[in-house]
């Protein structure tokens, strides 16, 4: 029987994928009603379920996809995957009003650079007080601090260690959890709700996946408008991490002080 | 038919990342510079163009809208798939680092949206 069960959960893992997170978002929104009277967005509780089961699935099977490792629930890969994420993202373009979007284009832009200098300084920083001393581990958890994506890449290009790779992407992945968390509550704080707010939230935050689950458990309409904005996050970092950033910080912490 | 919106949503999809390649080499960079942003944007323009020729209709716009609608599904089962267990395993100094990052983009942020919403009423204000 529980073969049968397997075989079938495995064959048709999107699907099941489809069903599991039906089940999870009617229970957010039954949560979200009863027990916050809607104060909490259904959407926002169902972030942070999806994340507490992430965590269950990764002490199960000690994988790196969370939920996705565990065999019954494997389909959750494909569904929440880079593929389906940034289809359904470009999908949401279909909502963006184009003069918006220009109007607050610049703005967007500088977000962009603040968005991946400000947590450059912050990561080198802290890694600083942390007592590392070496170009190569500053910028590789500076770039870590701007996305998880950064982190490694910049890392496997300067050379550095695995642990300081490693510790990069936690930092990285990290941030998008607590990006993804805290959105929601420090949406009136960041004056969260104009089509060029999130733009500016897309581009200071970084992350995709934080900005795209922070924002639809904040205000479903400005999803495309981060996004947008969003998705440069990561190839600006690439470009300025192992370059430019890298040389300003070898210059400042030069080799075997 | 809603299968020309998907089919057409699909097309801006896969030449955004495939500018988005060519932009990260062209950079020298080994990352998809903003592939999914000019997806986004050749989609918008794809919408504009169809509906001022008329060969968009509406039962084709459907065919985006619904995965449009999926976003939200996707972005949880997303969420399930995160190296939680790996965040928190980055110790003191991850958390001390992505904490700090979190609360001075939020800082920043704030800052110039506050700027945005006051700069039409503080005329009158002033």
């Amino acid at each position: 029987m529980e073969s049968l069960l397997q075989k079938l959960a495995v064959e048709n893992g999107l699907v099941l994928s489809f069903a599991v997170v039906g089940l999870v978002v009617l229970f957010s929104g039954y949560i979200s009603r009863k027990l916050t009277v809607g104060r909490v967005q259904g959407s926002a509780i169902a972030i942070l379920i999806g994340l507490a089961l992430a965590y269950v699935g990764g002490r199960m099977t000690g994988g790196n996809k969370g939920l996705a490792d565990v065999t019954y629930f494997s389909g959750l890969a494909l569904m929440g995957g880079n593929m389906l994420r940034d289809f359904a993202i470009v999908a949401t373009a279909f909502e963006v009003q184009p003069s918006e979007a220009k109007r607050a284009g610049w703005i967007g832009a500088l977000a962009l650079l603040i968005g991946t200098f400000l947590p450059f300084i912050i990561g080198v920083s802290i890694a600083y007080a942390f007592g590392y001393r070496d170009a190569v581990s500053l910028t590789t958890i500076g770039a870590g601090t701007v996305t998880y994506i950064v982190g490694p890449v910049t890392g496997t290009a300067i050379g550095a260690s695995s642990e300081v790779i490693t510790l990069a992407i936690a930092v990285g992945v990290f941030k998008a959890i607590l990006v993804m968390v805290t959105t929601p509550m420090l949406a009136k704080f960041m004056h969260l709700s104009t089509p060029r707010s999130a733009m500016v939230f897309g581009g200071l935050a970084g992350t995709v996946s934080g900005v795209s689950a922070g924002l639809a458990a904040t205000d479903r309409k400005l999803v495309p408008y981060g996004a947008l904005v969003a998705t440069f996050h990561t190839g600006l970092g690439c470009l300025l991490c192992p370059s430019l950033l890298y040389f300003a910080v070898r210059a400042l912490f030069p080799a075997h002080v | 038919m809603p299968l020309y919106g998907t089919a057409l949503l699909a097309v801006c999809h896969l030449l955004g990342i495939l500018f988005g390649e060519l932009l990260g080499r062209a950079l020298g960079v080994q990352a998809n510079v903003g592939g999914v942003g000019i997806a986004m944007l050749l989609l918008i323009a794809a919408r504009f163009y169809g509906h001022q020729r008329g060969w968009l209709e509406a039962k084709s716009e459907e065919g985006v809208n619904y995965w449009a609608a999926l976003y939200i599904p996707v972005v949880i089962a997303m969420a399930m798939q995160q190296n939680v267990l790996k965040a928190l395993s980055g110790g003191p100094m991850a958390l001390a680092a992505a904490i700090t990052t979190v609360a001075a983009c939020a800082c920043c942020v704030s800052f110039i949206n506050r700027r945005e919403v006051v700069a039409p009423a503080e005329t009158s204000a002033k």
